[in-house]
């Protein structure tokens, strides 16, 4: 081989390494960390209903069937654009949608759901942000796919968006149901 | 009158250098050190490039506090920090664990170095041996 080609061929890799680094920067969300969460069962929680503040929910009652748990706040910029995605399409993913309302004061969240509407067949209430903690939650909007035996099998850092839904939610959604028959 | 203004200024400058973000109720002082000393070890998820010490985040809020409740309770820096990495994997901590997941990062350094100083090593010999050969060459072109 040619000695003198040899700085040509480093830069030709630079520039194949930086290509590749903007290529990657463009998929993949700079701010998303993989959840440890992903394969183990949901943490324990007992957490109030919104809509009504005497009864609570808690994990072992969502079981048996896969859910998904969808963090919103009144607060959060992302999830007013998340928001018409889920009230198009939560009736037809083929999973409960469980609404997750994240440090918020609850008059204020139901505000905002009388505003833009209601996708979530039940809302929880954690405004000390305790639970979202044991989820590893670190900003809204997120949502978690929870399967029957309450593992998390999925999770969404950011808006859903028609794509990521089509892309892999959809799929992941649909797996669960041929495991479940 | 002068030096008056002047110690009154320094006393203005005072606030500047106190940095805790919120007055938590320390056993003492030993206390206080140790849990600025571990929040600066860890990062918010929120900003990423600020540690939980510095952070003003919502969330870097609630961990300090949740950190102080720990800490109260007795438990260690280990124990902490693994309920921190188990909620929000090893990213929270600024010193990443070594694993094999982590060899490239630890290592990765001192493998180019090692490279780098092959190929130093490498160009230097075949230099000296090609200056050895072009003076024997030049002497046999001299004889000629």
């Amino acid at each position: 081989m040619n000695l003198r080609l040899l700085p040509l061929a480093g830069f030709a890799l630079l520039i194949a390494l930086l290509g590749f680094g903007i290529a990657w920067n463009q998929r993949h969300e700079m701010n998303e960390v993989p959840s440890p969460l992903i394969g183990k069962l949901a943490p324990e929680f007992t957490l109030p209903l919104l809509y009504d503040s005497t009864k609570t929910l808690d994990r072992a009652q969502l079981l048996g069937q896969p859910y998904l748990l969808n963090v919103f706040a009144s607060w959060c910029v992302s999830c007013r654009e998340e928001h018409p995605v889920l009230m198009a399409q939560a009736a037809q993913l083929g999973v409960r949608v469980i609404g997750f309302d994240y440090k918020d004061d609850p008059d204020d969240a139901k505000r905002w759901l009388a505003q833009f509407g209601n996708p979530y067949a039940m809302i929880v209430a954690d405004q000390a942000g305790t639970v979202a903690i044991d989820f590893g939650v670190y900003g809204a909007p997120e949502t978690f796919l929870i399967d029957a035996k309450g593992v998390i099998r999925y999770k969404r850092i950011g808006a859903l968006t028609p794509d990521v839904i089509a892309r892999e939610l959809k799929p992941k959604i649909d797996a669960l149901g041929r495991e479940g028959s | 009158m002068r030096l008056r203004n002047l110690i009154v200024m320094l006393f203005m400058l005072l606030p500047l250098t106190v940095h805790a973000i919120d007055a938590l109720p320390f056993k003492d002082r030993a206390q206080e050190l140790r849990f600025q000393a571990l929040t600066k070890q860890l990062r918010c998820m929120v900003c990423q490039n600020e540690s939980l010490a510095d952070s003003t985040a919502d969330l870097a809020r609630d961990l300090r506090n949740d950190i102080f409740q720990q800490m109260q309770n007795g438990k260690s820096d280990r124990q902490i920090k693994d309920y921190l990495t188990a909620r929000y994997s090893n990213f929270v901590l600024y010193d990443p664990p070594l694993n094999p997941g982590t060899w490239l990062l630890w290592f990765g350094p001192g493998l180019l170095l090692l490279i780098g100083a092959g190929s130093v090593a490498a160009i230097v010999r075949r230099r000296s041996r090609d200056a050895t050969l072009a003076a024997a060459n030049t002497h046999t072109e001299d004889d000629w």
